[in-house]
């Protein structure tokens, strides 16, 4: 969904500008958290990934397509603040080099795909991980709801900005409806891409997955009374 | 798997999807250009500045075979984006061990044998 320029006026423009600077600005010092020497590299590795992963339009019927937007997808594998660091990285590599999303829409772009999906993705993703039993086979699951919920969430966004500037008059009930039903449906992708990836990762090397440490230290704990007895 | 063949398993992965796969995507309008043809302001989009980059729309200029242009413009994306976010998240990175938040990494029962030479890597260096 990424946002072309021309679609909202300037005042909105300038407003998810400054939403994006002050997000981008508060992960610099949130991802210092999130990183070290070995998370450092699995982070620039997981943008190259989001990248990648993002020129693959898959069709979802009646003409139209969805990609990846891997907002939950790297909150969970690398942390939230990271994830936000990442896709804004993406989203200016793709506005700058490729064309695809605008100049002036970068601002909207980071604030619906950088941090929206981050937000809610990772947001449902903490809530499941709580009320879920305390399994790692739980952890795909749960990013997976997250990533699902996440897609429709910013076309939500989208539609919320579009009624406040968008440079055209039309029925915004009908912008709701289409965006949120065909996103629902890209969510759907969303999430089988995510679970599969976490999944993946997390069979491989738990340890690198940041949303499956709260587990594996309990796992740990547990490991440990066992052995003192 | 040892944390540098995961990564490179990574990048092999990333590199395979930019530049092999990206050639067989729908080149359908994505959900948000098809909304905006059904209820009326797709014609409200207006080039972006970056148009005549010479990878404008993953597609290399120059190169007139279809499957190598995007290919191409796909790996060098990659690449860029490899640099680009590996650097930063170098620079952002904690350093040392003073201020170690992440209670997992010194554990021995989950580390890794490359994370632990990294470490004594490190702790000579």
């Amino acid at each position: 969904m990424h946002v072309p320029d021309g679609f909202l006026d300037a005042p909105t423009s300038v407003a998810t500008g400054a939403v994006a600077a002050v997000a981008v600005a508060c992960a610099l010092r949130g991802a210092r958290r999130e990183l070290d020497d070995r998370t450092a590299p699995a982070a620039g590795l997981v943008a190259t990934f989001v990248f990648a992963a993002q020129m693959i339009n898959f069709p979802v019927g009646a003409g139209t397509s969805g990609h990846l937007m891997g907002g939950a997808l790297a909150a969970v594998l690398v942390g939230p603040w990271t994830a936000v660091l990442c896709l804004s990285v993406v989203l200016v590599v793709q506005a700058l080099l490729m064309a695809d999303g605008g100049i002036t829409a970068l601002g909207t772009n980071i604030t619906l795909i950088g941090i929206v999906t981050v937000v809610v993705g990772y947001g449902v993703f903490v809530v499941l991980r709580r009320v879920l039993p305390k399994r790692l086979g739980m952890v795909a699951p749960a990013a997976a709801v997250g990533a699902l919920v996440s897609v429709p969430a910013a076309a939500l966004v989208f539609t919320l900005l579009f009624a406040v500037g968008g440079n055209v008059p039309v029925d915004l009930g009908a912008v709701m409806t289409a965006m949120l039903g065909w996103h629902t449906v890209i969510g759907v992708g969303e999430a089988v891409v995510t679970g599969l990836v976490v999944a993946s990762v997390v069979a491989t090397r738990p340890d690198l997955v940041h949303g499956a440490r709260p587990l594996l230290v309990e796992r740990e704990l547990e490991l440990r009374t066992g052995v003192g007895r | 798997m040892t944390t540098r063949r995961l990564f490179a398993v990574a990048l092999v992965v990333s590199l395979l999807v930019a530049g092999v796969a990206s050639y067989y995507a729908s080149s359908h309008p994505d959900g948000l250009e098809y909304v905006a043809e059904q209820t009326g302001f797709i014609d409200s989009a207006e080039d972006s500045a970056t148009v005549d980059s010479p990878l404008a729309d993953y597609q290399t200029s120059g190169v007139d075979d279809a499957r190598i242009s995007g290919g191409l413009a796909g790996v060098i994306g990659v690449v860029v984006m490899l640099l680009l976010s590996t650097g930063l998240f170098w620079l952002v990175r904690r350093r040392g061990t003073d201020d170690d938040e992440s209670g997992i990494v010194d554990s021995g029962d989950v580390d890794s044998d490359d994370a632990r030479a990294e470490r004594a890597r490190q702790s000579e260096a």
